[in-house]
């Protein structure tokens, strides 16, 4: 899709990839010149047959044999020695680039605001990060060294024809022209048609990602036959594009051919006679004559190669150029340090005072201001609770208190001051953040704990289990506080994901504490567990919290009430239910389906 | 035992692929024999070079077979050729053409052929998953199917049209070159092959051995990319614990493991590259060295000689891709395997004898018992007859069975032969064809599927050319109207994974309003109203009801004033029909419905 409006760069975009070959430039110099070695040996080798037959065989007499044996295999072991610095360099360039540019994309994304995540799905930002940049090395490293190889192979043949015989070589070399003509008629054609199989596959993967995904609604619909009547068009379409593009990619190497047997014809032709003479210089001259064109083939190749990681270059740089719209001025970061090198020991404690002063905002990618001149006093302790319904926006005001976002007008003040005067590194290490889904790394539950408090006691740990109710999570498994969690934590079912993520919130012990409730049903015995945890780490904490259930709802100390992203109504839970207004009605459905639920239980 | 149950396993794969291959067969014959004619043209050229030089230039006479020499001397013999040497120019001209011919035709059936298989294995792939039965597609992984579906297909397509031909193609060029130079020098031929033996099981030994490395570099790889995909889920969680240095360092560590790792890897198949070419170098020293002797001692002319370095050429190269294609070919094997189970999965169940019969008779339920996959018991002996054209309300908890009993209904779980049976008009439903049942059936899905489409198309998806006005006063019965209009690009508004994400309960309506769009005789609402406020779960109710007034239609929710409108009303409880009867009987019958109805009210008048 994204092909489709794509520029033509110049150079293919590799310039825009050249800050990040510092560290590998050296080894890109030694590569370039081993492969120029390697291509001379290369150029080198069939003039021993040439030598072998005018002077052995025509002289009849093998004086010289030993040293022709030995410069021989001079010759194949330097041509091996510089082969395998060239490839084995090759390969670790291709390597270290990938490397470079993943840790570069994967640093960067670290320091990105929360609009990009949330514009982006996992699975576009992870293949920016994994798949583009595993295209970019391999055409740095190998186009390069084939280039080099390959382009002054040519140049070295032509050489040494003109210098055995420059009359034949002019014969020989009037082809080109004509080649340079036919490559230019095809080259672009040859593009276009590469670039529409593409993007028919993509289709096909996508619809095969639809069909799979969505099957069961499919299914009920009744619709598999329109479903797969349109898989099937795209597959033609696919077969058919293909075949285009394989009949042009024939002609073409088929004209190539042709031409190299030409160049051989003309050789026969007009060098013949000098096979009366000097056989060997006759032969030798064939095979480079035949041996031009490979080069010219190999450039239409790497020229559509270079044209679709040219698309992989632009995704990769695009990711790179985007600015992230929470930045820290210079002089927070002087004073309190950045991300990745915080000066803690500047960090003033925080008290845990929010204040909303005449806020506006409007998300990044939207229109509308979700926020007009709002203005909230959430002093410290204070249990906040927000409410409405499945994505109607209730996370707005806890990415502004967090600083996922910034206001676009009016300021957030933390403890009496704008948050801006501070870092976002101090913030978000006085913020505990509970999810709805619970969020674990792999790794043991200890290292998941530690990220709560790097220096945690084994004390403090058990502290924070007890806190929760977790032991019994932990007595659970055969290694304790060893087990492995897996992937995402999914070695462990959702409620005691839910009960390590509350310990490791404890943990940090924050003065605020953003709890954003689960919709999902676990079993009722963790439901009661997950509800007697959540009321004790809330305690003594400014708490927001995106409530789902009404014990939190009640208990909290102000309610807002959001619908369609924006806050249709504020105030305590008596004073709501008496405005009988969109929080009566939320509140009567979710208390019908709890007594509901608890009855038929 | 077990080299059996694997030799099998080896003959089905085997057979599925040549039941994939149907179609393809004959572009694939056709470009190997194609192949063939171009590797004979190959030979020619050599020998046209040796004329020349021995005959044409050289004045010997030639033993060339008796059609050529009738040729050459009906031309006027070799000496006139020697004068005239455009003639021999014009035969490899000549050759070329062909040659060039039969390489066009050799990659135009290639293609055909790959393409053909692909998009058969694509379209019969496709095909069979979607008609899977419900049952596999909850039991079985969507991430794991669709990489089965792209790049196992990608291997076997590599596997058929690279790997094999090109097989075929060293095949032919080992022998084709090798009886030239056999007719040609019996000894040289000898010297020349000797090497080759130990170049091809040096490539063989090698790439067997590197396997467990490239397995190392993919598993790190994995574990790289589980990494990255990691930290962009749990984002918010690194960001509100201040952990991205840690991440980084941790993404450093292994990536910078797994690129030693490649590291490591890139010197030892330099390492094979530069060994093998050092092989094949000294081979191709050999031939040159000996072929001088030969050519002294004068049992070989120096045509034959040339001639004979050319044949080499041609047979060294090709000989070391060789190793590396034969340890390659395990990895097709393993990818049709992956297919097999999909394709070996058995399709839904259509009895003989069903029929397209009418949907607008009593639905019934009679002693319907169901367990799923012989797991606990989810329906125990559910019996209940409803009415044609009146509303069935279900209310029960999480695992009541009433999602069940829908999913039965709809044929989308089967029932076994002695689980009782259900039937529409008194017709049993194994008796009445799938597809026209599910069509006569609308049903909401708790968790509707979005197409990446436009609104209008994801409204339209279930009857094809439809009105925008249809769709659009499908979309105004689901209360769905006023909020596509909000949107800037209203119902082109494309949807989905690419598109904009709705709220849970704008994705209902619109799942309603795709259901709406057929006029089905019997409509089911599976809790399809929990995300929508009760005065549009009212306003959708009255739409509906007055759109399709003789549609039978089943309801199932925990409120009691949805309930309420229906006609009959069954209570669910672990599988059990506990209480049936109307909501007035309902309300004051002493059991669960009266419960909640109290609740229910009671909040409000205590809301109040």
């Amino acid at each position: 899709m994204e092909e489709k409006n794509q520029k033509h760069l110049p150079w293919f975009g590799i310039g825009k990839i050249l800050p990040y070959l510092g560290k590998v430039r050296k080894k890109i110099l030694i590569m370039v010149f081993f492969g120029l070695v390697g291509s001379a040996m290369d150029i080198i080798l069939p003039l021993f047959q040439r030598y072998a037959l005018d002077y052995f065989v025509r002289g009849g007499v093998f004086d010289t044999l030993l040293m022709f044996t030995a410069a021989y295999l001079a010759v194949i072991g330097v041509a091996a020695c510089s082969n395998y610095i060239s490839c084995a360099l090759a390969t670790i360039i291709e390597m270290g680039v990938n490397r470079e540019l993943r840790q570069k994309g994967f640093e960067h994304l670290q320091t990105l605001s929360f609009s990009y995540f949330n514009r982006n799905s996992v699975g576009y930002i992870h293949a920016r990060l994994m798949s583009d940049t595993g295209r970019i090395g391999g055409l740095v490293s190998w186009t390069l060294v084939d280039g080099i190889w390959r382009i002054s192979y040519l140049i070295g043949s032509i050489g040494v024809m003109l210098w055995m015989n420059w009359r034949l070589a002019g014969m020989v070399l009037l082809i080109l022209p004509l080649l340079a003509v036919l490559f230019s008629v095809f080259q672009r054609r040859l593009i276009r048609v590469n670039r529409e199989v593409r993007e028919v596959n993509s289709r096909i993967t996508s619809n095969f990602n639809e069909g799979i995904t969505g099957a069961k609604t499919i299914k009920s619909l009744a619709i598999e036959e329109e479903i797969a009547d349109r898989f099937t068009g795209e597959t033609k379409t696919m077969r058919q594009k293909s075949v285009q593009a394989s009949r042009l990619r024939g002609l073409f190497a088929g004209t190539m051919n042709f031409a190299s047997s030409v160049a051989l014809a003309i050789v026969l032709w007009k060098g013949g006679y000098i096979a009366a003479e000097q056989v060997g210089t006759f032969s030798v001259f064939m095979s480079y004559a035949e041996g031009m064109m490979e080069p010219l083939r190999w450039l239409v190749d790497i020229i559509s190669d270079l044209i679709t990681t040219q698309v992989n270059i632009e995704r990769f740089t695009n990711l790179m150029a985007v600015k992230s719209d929470v930045v820290d001025t210079p002089s927070v970061v002087e004073k309190y340090g950045d991300t990745l090198n915080p000066k803690k020991e500047n960090w003033e404690p925080i008290r845990g005072d929010i204040e909303f002063r005449d806020v506006t905002f409007h998300y990044p990618d939207g229109e509308e201001n979700v926020l007009e001149h709002f203005s909230l006093k959430i002093p410290f302790g204070t249990h906040l609770a927000i409410v409405g319904e499945t994505g109607a926006g209730k996370s707005t005001l806890v990415n502004l208190v967090c600083r996922f976002f910034e206001p676009t007008e009016g300021q957030i003040l933390i403890d009496g001051r704008d948050a801006r005067e501070r870092s976002q590194l101090w913030l978000h290490s006085a913020i505990g953040y509970v999810l709805q889904t619970p969020h674990l790394f792999s790794g043991t539950i200890r290292e998941n704990l530690l990220m709560g408090k790097e220096d945690a006691t084994e004390e403090e740990i058990r502290e924070a289990i007890r806190a929760v109710s977790a032991e019994g999570v932990i007595e659970h498994l055969d290694k304790g506080l060893d087990t492995d969690v897996g992937e995402g934590g999914d070695l462990l079912s959702t409620g005691e994901k839910q009960l390590i993520s509350f310990a490791r919130a404890v943990l940090a012990d924050p003065r605020i504490l953003i709890l954003d409730e689960a919709t999902a049903s676990v079993d009722t015995m963790t439901e009661a567990k997950i509800q007697e945890a959540m009321e004790r780490i809330t305690v003594g904490r400014t708490c927001l919290m995106i409530a789902h259930r009404l014990s939190t709802v009640r208990n909290a100390d102000l309610i807002l009430v959001v619908q369609d992203g924006k806050i249709v109504e504020q105030g305590t839970h008596r004073e709501l239910l008496g405005k009988k207004g969109y929080y009566y009605d939320l509140y009567t459905r979710q208390y019908e389906d709890e007594a509901t639920a608890k009855i038929l239980a | 035992m077990k080299t059996k149950e694997m030799k099998e396993k080896a003959r089905q794969e085997r057979v599925l692929l040549w039941r994939f291959l149907a179609g393809a067969k004959r572009y694939f014959a056709a470009s190997l024999l194609a192949a063939g004619i171009t590797a004979l043209a190959d030979m020619v050229n050599p020998q046209i070079i040796r004329a020349a030089v021995d005959c044409a230039i050289g004045g010997k006479e030639g033993d060339f077979p008796r059609f050529v020499m009738d040729f050459v001397n009906r031309l006027g013999g070799f000496a006139y050729l020697g004068e005239h040497l455009w003639m021999m120019a014009l035969a490899i001209v000549a050759v070329a053409l062909v040659q060039v011919a039969a390489q066009y035709i050799f990659r135009v059936n290639n293609a055909k052929g790959t393409e053909t298989l692909v998009k058969t294995m694509r379209d019969r792939l496709f095909c069979h998953i979607e008609g899977l039965p419900y049952a596999w597609h909850m039991k079985n992984r969507t991430g794991d199917i669709i990489q089965r579906c792209t790049s196992d297909i990608d291997t076997i397509k590599s596997f058929v049209s690279e790997q094999m031909t090109s097989i075929f193609r060293i095949v032919i060029l080992l022998v084709l070159s090798v009886s030239f130079m056999l007719s040609m020098h019996l000894r040289l031929t000898l010297v020349a092959l000797a090497p080759i033996p130990l170049v091809i099981g040096y490539s063989l030994w090698f790439h067997g051995r590197v396997q467990a490395g490239f397995a190392e570099c993919d598993e790190n790889e994995g574990k790289l990319s589980a990494m990255a995909q990691e930290n962009l889920t749990g984002v918010r969680v690194v960001r509100a614990f201040g952990r991205e240095r840690a991440e980084i360092d941790r993404f450093r560590n292994q990536n910078d493991h797994y690129t030693s790792l490649w590291e490591r890897m890139a010197k030892v198949l330099s390492r094979f590259w530069v060994t093998s070419d050092v092989l094949s170098g000294i081979q191709i020293m050999l031939v040159v060295i000996f072929g001088a002797v030969f050519c002294v001692g004068g049992s070989l002319s120096e045509g034959e000689y040339i001639a004979f370095i050319a044949y080499n050429a041609m047979l060294v190269w090709p000989v070391r891709q060789l190793g590396r294609m034969i340890s390659e070919l395990s990895k097709a094997g393993v990818s049709l395997d992956r297919i097999a189970y999909i394709m070996n999965s058995p399709l839904e169940q259509e009895d003989s004898e069903a029929e397209e019969a009418p949907l607008d008779g009593d639905i019934r339920f009679e002693n319907v018992s169901f367990s799923y996959d012989g797991g606990a018991p989810m329906l125990k002996n559910i019996s209940f007859t409803m009415k044609a054209g009146t509303t069935l309300g279900i209310l029960g908890g999480t695992g009541s069975g009433k999602s069940t009993m829908m999913l039965l209904l709809d044929k989308l779980y089967d029932l076994g032969p002695e689980d009782g049976r259900i039937t529409i008009g008194g017709r049993d439903i194994r008796k009445i064809k799938t597809e026209h049942l599910r069509r006569g059936i609308g049903m909401v899905l708790q968790e509707p599927f979005l197409f990446s489409r436009t609104i209008a198309e994801n409204i339209g998806i279930a009857s094809p050319d439809m009105e925008m006005e249809a769709i659009r006063s499908a979309a105004r019965a689901a209360a769905l109207d006023d909020t596509v209009t909000s949107f800037a690009q209203g119902y082109d508004t494309v949807v989905g994974e690419r598109g904009v994400t709705l709220s849970g309960g704008q994705k209902q309506r619109l799942a309603i309003a795709r259901m709406l769009t057929r006029e089905t005789p019997i409509m089911i609402f599976d809790d399809s109203l929990s995300a929508v406020d009760t005065q549009t779960d009212a306003k959708i109710r009255a739409a509906i009801s007055q759109r399709f007034g003789k549609a039978s239609v089943i309801l199932i929710s925990h409120r009691i004033t949805t309930l309420s409108a229906a006609d009959r009303i069954l209570v669910l409880d672990r599988g059990r029909i506990v209480e049936e009867g109307t909501h007035e009987e309902l309300k004051s019958g002493g059991g669960i419905y009266q419960k909640i109805y109290e609740t229910q009210t009671g909040i409000r008048e205590e809301a109040m």
